[in-house]
């Protein structure tokens, strides 16, 4: 099937999400759509869904315009979505969650759920999809998660398949197989649209790249491009996709844990015995697969809550069993996970959020007094140095952009003296120019002799910035390895794999993405 | 990073710290943007289905509308008459009355608007603090109650100076009410119990107190069998303002209340730390804020609060302890409070308004026999467009230009 978008348009106000995109999906092809947030890329993909109406232009498939008032139109033009938050019921079994929607009836209303069996079954055989329709979604690892929902789209005939971020949640060997599994399809004759931001994985399976930014259709590109040239694209100006660490010279330990032991709200051992040591002038990335304990990790840190046992040292002193307060008198600067909920008060103005844990201290307040002016005058300061573009000081916190907004989360935790820097996914939802700046603060830290401690789900990111990489799975350590260490061992050690034999199978197995045997690593020139 | 670096001259900042907007152009904007305007055209909207009921409740516009094929204009007539003179008798009633003689009584209507507002006006704002924090102050009513309870028996039965017996009495029923909001703050803190399910729970602990406290010799008046206090000691009384009107400090006092609230929560500290568990009791904790600490300091001020106009119906309006003390005050401030957007300004304007509807009903039904119930017909509704802003931008065609600010009707029941 060929699917054509012809002149797109839509707007929300006067913002223009799309304008004017037109873009040709061939059969058999992944066509990759590569953009920064924002770049209109999910708005363009609502509009091809049937989920919101575009303003202008035409959907053609097959030379002939169809017209979508809603998901089922497209899904009967043979247009499937996977989303990238799962639309599954996770108490359902795998042939419940495909039914779903479509149930297949005998007559009477009764269910026919061993046609959808059947139907799975051959789906999966003919992929090597390896699910069992009578699997309950819940116990299954998310990488099969998402294999059902290819299923799911499969089942309603879908011969394009638009895939939303899909490898945000994977490791990189799932990763890797759910490239092949995409390979086997475009065999087949249906269309991808892969939608993304890692430029690595563009390259390992790209056969069409078109790239957007602030609502329009920049260009085209080639798999063959560099990472360097596809983000230039994307972003409109060159940039540095790997911040030079520099050489780090780490010295005493700072902060020393030892032993901890978090059990969570549901008796759940969240993170089991957990030793390591961060040093001054040194960066230890946290790194793992999203769901490991890393997020409780640093909880415990903070202070913030579990039941917790250990002990966790800084510069000798120790932090378990204070208030979050008083650790962050202590001298912790914490950048949570998630800024939107843990890391702003989005209904606040950028300058109330600038200090917001330092609002009832020198010089923001002499007494039970708020100095207005101090906290006016400290906001215009950090608005200029940390780049932060917002209207105003007055601007709403929940009105910036993700990349302004944790730019003000930066401003505020580095703006007082730091013995310790904690930064939970500092780039999550972050577009290139922004991980670029957050990337040069955090090593800008770390050369200012702070110990860092970053979490993060990243390869890249881990590789990028650690001097050291402690990979967590399954609340325990796998392993502390050096920060060059190849991505397909760091892969391995994700699931589980301790560093000796994720090692081995490393050598044995090399992964598209992982491996620079297949120009996944070697080639970033500086622009 | 050299790009980056040269945007940033574009950006604001620098050297200069941007001075705050003026007071003129907050309140511009404030008006134009939605929200005020909104609650403005809800109260007009209000009151023009209220003038709707009253015209079909008039049975001589019904009887108009009998010959109404022969006559149209005979039912217009009336129809007009019957809203005009039942809305003016409400403006006689809650303002100014022309056709007195003499300027304190033509302002007279006006004292009594400003009365029936006073404890509107405290625990209005005792309902719009705790929802500043995030909590829904249903208890108001008890609250009042305990506060009007410790300020009237230090009022009758301490012997204290003059000046010294009020102020003792108005912070005691301050305290008591601070207790009272206290305790469903401390729940909510300490074991997460629901403010919403305690605070209506401690209303009706608190009414059966205070039935069952007039039932004792320490609280019955010498010589009624029935449930009713002695008088507070002069000297406990808030003083009227003028002869002849049952205004009194009360009034003041629930102003002052008001600056000390807005002072509270946009220049001081504590205002800060509430206001941010408010928004975001996550973000609150992370950043080292105790929410559990700033959601029982809010109800002890919100207490206090009701507590005041509690102690202000007893040491001012009636002088005396009865079961009728509150008579669902603590509800009406809940509107009050929405309908002022708990904002502490927005707060005073509504209590004056609603004040004025229910002394502008006494003079209308007296005046015209328009029946008093049409005004909390028009208090409830223009709850009900408050809590639908649509509706009110459907019916008027205004466009959503900006996004409210913690508007109460943003916030569910779990806020």
């Amino acid at each position: 099937m060929k699917l054509e978008l012809r002149g797109i348009t839509k707007r929300f106000g006067s913002l223009v999400a799309n304008d004017d995109i037109s873009l040709t999906v061939e059969p058999g092809e992944v066509h990759c759509l590569l953009g920064e947030n924002g770049a209109g890329k999910s708005t363009l993909m609502n509009v091809l869904y049937g989920l919101s109406a575009a303003d202008a232009g035409e959907i053609v498939v097959d030379d002939e315009p169809v017209a979508f008032s809603g998901p089922a139109d497209a899904m009967a033009a043979g247009i499937g979505m996977v989303h990238q938050h799962f639309m599954l019921v996770p108490v359902f079994t795998v042939a419940e969650n495909v039914m779903l929607g479509a149930e297949p009836t005998r007559g009477a209303g009764l269910l026919d759920v061993e046609a959808t069996r059947a139907r799975i079954r051959e789906i999966s055989e003919q992929y090597g999809f390896d699910v069992d329709p009578d699997a309950v979604v819940e116990h299954l690892p998310v990488g099969v998660q998402q294999r059902v929902e290819i299923i799911k789209a499969l089942v309603r005939d879908a011969r394009v398949l638009i895939l939303d971020e899909p490898t945000a949640v994977l490791t990189p060997q799932e990763t890797d197989e759910l490239m092949g599994i995409m390979r086997q399809l475009t065999a087949d004759g249906t269309s991808i649209v892969f939608i993304t931001h890692k430029l690595r994985e563009v390259r390992a399976i790209a056969d069409r790249i078109t790239v957007m930014r602030l609502g329009r259709v920049v260009g085209q590109a080639h798999p063959e491009s560099t990472e360097s040239e596809l983000a230039s694209l994307m972003v409109g100006r060159p940039v540095s996709l790997v911040v030079d660490a520099g050489t780090s010279d780490p010295a005493e330990v700072v902060l020393a844990v030892r032993g901890l032991t978090v059990v969570d709200d549901r008796d759940q051992l969240v993170v089991d015995d957990v030793s390591f040591d961060v040093r001054a002038g040194e960066i230890l990335v946290v790194a793992g697969v999203q769901g490991n304990g890393q997020t409780e990790l640093t909880e415990a840190l903070l202070g913030l809550g579990g039941r917790v046992r250990g002990s966790v040292r800084l510069a000798g002193t120790e932090l378990l069993g204070r208030s979050v307060r008083e650790v962050l008198r202590a001298g912790v600067g914490f950048v949570p996970e998630d800024r939107r909920t843990d890391g702003l008060v989005g209904q606040f103005t950028v300058a109330e959020n600038l200090v917001l844990d330092l609002y009832d201290r020198s010089p923001f307040a002499r007494g039970p007094m708020l100095r207005h002016a101090r906290i006016r005058s400290n906001a215009a300061e950090r608005v200029g140095e940390f780049d932060i573009r917002a209207g105003s000081i007055d601007t709403l916190a929940s009105t910036l952009s993700g990349g302004n907004q944790q730019k003000v989360v930066l401003a505020r935790e580095l703006s007082r003296p730091l013995k310790l820097l904690v930064a939970t996914q500092p780039t999550r939802g972050l577009d290139v120019g922004s991980i670029e700046f957050v990337h040069r603060r955090i090593i800008a830290e770390r050369d200012n002799r702070t110990p860092v401690l970053i979490v993060s789900t990243e390869l890249d990111e881990a590789s990028a910035l650690a001097d050291r990489i402690l990979v967590m799975y399954r609340g325990s350590v796998v392993g502390i390895v050096p920060g060059d260490t190849e991505r397909d061992v760091l892969g391995l050690m994700t699931a589980g794999y301790a560093p000796e034999q994720a090692f081995e199978r490393a050598a044995a197995h090399p992964t598209r993405t992982g491996h620079p045997e297949y120009g996944g690593d070697g080639d970033e020139g500086e622009p | 990073m050299s790009e980056q670096e040269r945007g940033t001259t574009a950006t604001p900042g620098g050297e200069q710290p941007p001075q705050e907007p003026s007071v003129s152009h907050r309140l511009w904007r404030e008006l134009t943007t939605g929200n005020a305007m909104l609650t403005v055209l809800s109260v007009v909207l209000a009151l023009a289905i209220g003038g709707l009921l009253i015209i079909l409740s008039d049975p001589r516009v019904q009887q108009a509308a009998g010959y109404f094929a022969d006559r149209p204009s005979d039912t217009f007539a009336t129809a007009w008459q019957s809203v005009s003179s039942a809305y003016a008798a409400m403006f006689r009633g809650s303002l100014v009355d022309f056709g007195e003689y003499s300027v304190v009584r033509a302002v007279r209507p006006l004292a009594a608007t400003l009365t029936n507002a006073t404890p509107l006006i405290a625990a209005g704002l005792a309902v719009a603090i705790a929802f500043r924090t995030g909590l829904l102050n249903i208890g108001a009513e008890g609250q009042i109650i305990l506060g009007a309870i410790g300020a009237g028996y230090i009022g009758f039965t301490m012997d204290l100076p003059v000046v010294v017996h009020l102020v003792v009495a108005v912070l005691g029923g301050v305290l008591a009410g601070a207790v009272w909001g206290g305790i469903a703050g401390f729940l909510k803190a300490r074991t997460g119990a629901h403010e919403v399910i305690v605070t209506i729970m401690l209303n009706y602990i608190a009414r059966f107190l205070l039935a069952y406290l007039l039932t004792i010799a320490a609280f019955r008046r010498a010589g009624r069998s029935d449930p009713i206090s002695p008088y507070v000691a002069e000297s406990a009384q808030l003083p009227r303002l003028f002869e002849g009107a049952r205004l009194h400090l009360g009034f003041l006092l629930a102003l002052l209340a008001a600056a000390v609230v807005w002072w509270l929560l946009t220049r001081s500290t504590i205002g800060f730390r509430l206001r941010a568990v408010g928004f975001n009791p996550h973000a609150a904790t992370t950043a080292g804020m105790s929410v559990a600490r700033s959601y029982t300091l809010a109800m002890c001020i919100a207490g206090g609060l009701a507590g005041l106009a509690g102690a202000s119906q007893v040491l001012g309006t009636e002088r005396f302890l009865s079961s009728g003390i509150s008579g669902g005050l603590g509800f009406d401030a809940i509107t009050v409070a929405l309908l002022g957007r708990a904002n502490p300004w927005g707060t005073v304007a509504a209590g004056l308004l609603f004040g004025a509807l229910r002394a502008g009903a006494v003079t209308m039904q007296a005046e015209t026999g328009t029946p008093i119930d049409i005004v909390l017909v028009v208090q409830s509704l223009i709850v009900l467009f408050i809590a639908a802003p649509p509706l009110v931008r459907a019916i008027f065609r205004i466009r959503v230009r900006s996004r409210g600010l913690g508007a109460p009707e943003a916030k569910g029941w779990e806020a």
